[in-house]
């Protein structure tokens, strides 16, 4: 029958079966495992424009939408989702940048099903809609088609903003500042910006071309970035604000030193921080020596430690290295705890990680100066601690060998000492993190000093750090425009 | 990008350096360090600063030909750019007056207590200078270094200039003569920092030793520089370079410096390789000294 397709019927009970999510998730396409754990291209391939048109089309616009409750940086997600279904794709892209600079890097490293998604009311009763596959195919439809949004940005100010760290709150923070008419001028320490995003996330999850995308967006905004410049040694605050003329500063440098277990054996060859392991790698290319200088010694067996994105990165990272034959991952809960994002987790099992649930190394054992193996404890689990997770405790008498070569730990890091060091007046609090006076704009101790990130909360993840970095934005402009808040 | 100026021939793969780095030069002091990388594809090394001039915006640094990026390095000539320069790094040597000061350098160490033996003398020390190296012709510095403190002590192992001996010899002796020594600064290979800090330990002698463990980021956010002291984990990269040499495990970190032997050897020998095995040692001092 003609143009049965089209009849009001049809499109009446394509329209009750969306409501009733009748219509599945739209499955994006992967790089299949046994292919990937060799390479370090995108696991993800990402929706096709039909793709994403089809999943958008199950939103079912909510007058009051809850996954925006759900995003810490307040995409507005329902009108972004509207312009994909209609096909309007650079409009999405306008919608999502109004207040979310990074939205290809969020795309793909938010935990959305903690977020936006988990608030979804069609994943009440079936699949949330894949809000974050959706923004990540806007963000790489606009980029990939070299159609860049026209930036507009307020008029100048004439103030001056220093940004310590091109983490993300810094990139985030300086997206806003610049868009308001400041001058914005962001301090890296490392040689390339983007934080954890450059030197911590791997290109098989984040790949690098994509973030030096989003960094050219943010040069286009106006924004200067100085690599090499370590704020604290190079200059203190004080020579920030009152040699150099910035009328705000925020601070933004990250997690600091790593944290290690107090084991013996951690100093022995074949033992890393999950930090240094991914700085090689990602930030050094130690995979690719001896083209590049930068070398990691060539292991067959990687056994890491924890259970947070980071140990999963980690791991699968370490997969990929051309004599990898095993990676174990040993964490102290069960799968249920893992902190890590359940794709991440997904993929790594699919991709062969060795999982061994309740088990705590007690101590590394070495061979010549070189690891040989670790030795754990078996755990249970019992009653929920100050996290709400079930607190492991030692099973006696159970101590057990995994024989590995290397082993990367990933235990999360403490704070970085170098700014509260070198500056007067910024108050931090018995771990070391900068204490907010004002929490609802990041206000430090410090007039005109705002922080945010994980150098105020500890180690957190990519979206909540940009969330601190843009609210802290709104109290720098309200302080240096002299503005009632 | 930071221009070298001035590239000066030592000593046998020993160079000095000359740097237009003028924001780190308004703030380095004596002890700190600097990491380099000298292109995209180079790692990131960390280099003792030797001097800084804040009014010149210059940094002054020793480079020994070793590994694969220091040889490269000496085959760059003035005019010539290093990608990216970071510092200064770490704690500052602590300079105040202690009364006497025993600075010893052992080898390329030589160029890393030069500056602290001058701040040390600025400050009003009786600094004394005990410089080792394996012939004659590595003893470098010494010129500045007799300008700048009140005895220079030299011990070469041949004998070739000075006592025979080690520096731990003349150190020795100085302890034996029962010569007032309030502070001992020692810097160079780990061998002789360990003998250093034993001689003076049963003696009470507060000693400084800097270490070189390997480094990546020179913040405390890799982790990889950890080294053990007083049975602590200690970063060298913000914790020191300097700390107690009577405390420092030497042993863990001896080991540690040899985690990646032979992919350093890998890459030396490619670079040598790659660049046409003309530019042995020997012959760089004679092309570009």
């Amino acid at each position: 029958m003609p143009d049965r397709d089209n009849s009001p019927n049809i499109r009446l009970k394509m329209k009750k079966d969306l409501h009733q999510n009748k219509v599945p998730r739209t499955p994006v396409p992967e790089q299949n495992p046994e292919e990937r754990r060799k390479n370090f291209h995108e696991v993800s391939l990402g929706y096709t424009p039909a793709m994403a048109q089809l999943e958008a089309s199950r939103c079912i616009q909510c007058k009051k939408p809850k996954c925006m409750i759900g995003c810490p940086v307040r995409v507005n997600i329902p009108e972004f989702i509207k312009k994909v279904a209609e096909g309007d794709f650079f409009a999405a892209a306008r919608i999502i940048k109004e207040t979310n600079a990074l939205p290809a890097v969020t795309g793909r490293v938010c935990p959305q099903e903690d977020q936006c998604e988990k608030h979804c009311v069609i994943g009440i009763k079936g699949e949330p809609l894949a809000i974050g596959k959706l923004e990540r195919f806007v963000a790489d439809y606009e980029r990939l088609h070299q159609k860049e949004t026209a930036i507009e940005t307020d008029p100048p100010t004439g103030k001056k903003i220093a940004i310590i760290g091109a983490g993300p709150a810094g990139l985030a923070a300086a997206g806003d500042l610049a868009k308001w008419g400041h001058e914005v001028v962001i301090f890296e320490a490392l040689h390339k910006p983007g934080g954890v995003l450059f030197y911590g996330i791997p290109e098989f999850r984040l790949p690098k071309e994509i973030l030096e995308a989003e960094l050219d967006y943010l040069k286009r905004l106006g924004i200067e970035i100085k690599v090499n410049y370590v704020i604290g040694k190079i200059k203190t605050l004080d020579e920030l604000m009152e040699r150099d003329g910035f009328n705000a500063i925020f601070i933004g440098t990250g997690a600091g030193l790593p944290y290690f277990l107090g084991i013996s054996g951690e100093n022995l060859n074949g033992v890393y921080s999950a930090n240094e392991f991914l700085t090689r790698i990602n930030l050094m290319h130690a995979w690719e020596f001896p083209v590049f200088d930068t070398p990691i010694h060539h292991h067959k067996t990687f056994a890491v430690i924890g259970g947070g994105n980071t140990a999963l990165d980690a791991a699968r990272t370490a997969l990929r290295l051309p004599t990898t034959e095993k990676v174990l991952l040993v964490y102290r809960r069960s799968r249920e705890e893992l902190p890590a994002r359940l794709e991440e987790i997904e993929h790594a099992e699919a991709e062969g990680i060795e999982f061994h649930y309740l088990a705590n190394p007690i101590e590394i054992k070495g061979a010549n100066g070189w690891v040989s193996e670790i030795i754990c404890q078996k755990m249970q689990l019992g009653e929920p601690d100050a996290s709400g997770r079930r607190r492991p405790q030692p099973v006696a008498n159970s101590a057990f060998a995994l024989k590995t070569d290397a082993v990367i730990i990933a235990l999360g890091s403490g704070v970085n000492p170098l700014i509260a060091k070198s500056s007067t007046g910024l108050k931090t609090d018995s771990h070391g993190h900068i204490e907010l006076v004002d929490p609802s704009i990041n206000l430090t101790s410090r007039p005109g000093v705002f922080a945010g990130g994980d150098i105020v909360t500890g180690a957190a993840t990519v979206i909540s750090a940009m969330e601190a970095g843009k609210k802290a934005a709104e109290g720098i402009h309200h302080y240096v425009m002299n503005l009632e808040l | 990008m930071f221009e070298i100026l001035k590239k000066t021939y030592l000593a046998p793969q020993v160079f000095k350096y000359l740097l237009h780095a003028p924001d780190i030069a308004q703030k380095a002091l004596p002890g700190q360090f600097v990491i380099i990388r000298l292109d995209e594809t180079g790692e990131r090394i960390p280099i003792t600063i030797s001097d800084s001039d804040p009014t010149q915006g210059t940094l002054t640094f020793y480079v020994q030909a070793v590994g694969k990026t220091s040889l490269e390095m000496s085959l760059m000539k003035i005019g010539d750019f290093i990608l990216d320069i970071v510092g200064p790094l770490g704690n500052p040597t602590e300079i105040k007056r202690f009364g006497t000061v025993v600075v010893i350098g052992g080898g390329f160490g030589i160029a890393a207590i030069h500056p602290i033996a001058r701040a040390l003398t600025h400050a009003g020390n009786k600094t004394i200078a005990i410089l080792g190296a394996r012939t004659r012709e590595l003893v470098i510095l010494e010129k500045e270094l007799r300008s700048t403190s009140a005895e220079v002590h030299i011990a070469t192992n041949d004998g070739s200039y000075g006592t025979q001996g080690l520096v731990t010899d003349v150190l020795k002796t100085m302890i034996e003569k029962k010569e007032p020594i309030d502070r001992v600064i020692a810097i160079g290979p780990l061998i002789m920092m360990k003998a250093v800090a034993d001689l003076t330990r049963p003696c009470n002698i507060p000693t400084l030793v800097s270490l070189n463990p390997i480094m990546i980021d020179g913040t405390g956010m890799c982790g990889a520089c950890r080294v053990t002291v007083d049975g602590k984990m200690k970063f060298a990269c913000v914790d020191g370079p300097e700390f107690d040499g009577h405390s420092v495990d030497f042993e863990g970190l001896l080991n540690r410096l040899k985690t990646y032997l032979p992919e350093e050897a890998e890459a030396k020998e490619k670079y040598l390789k790659d660049t046409g095995g003309k530019c042995r040692i020997a012959t760089i001092a004679q092309i570009y000294g």
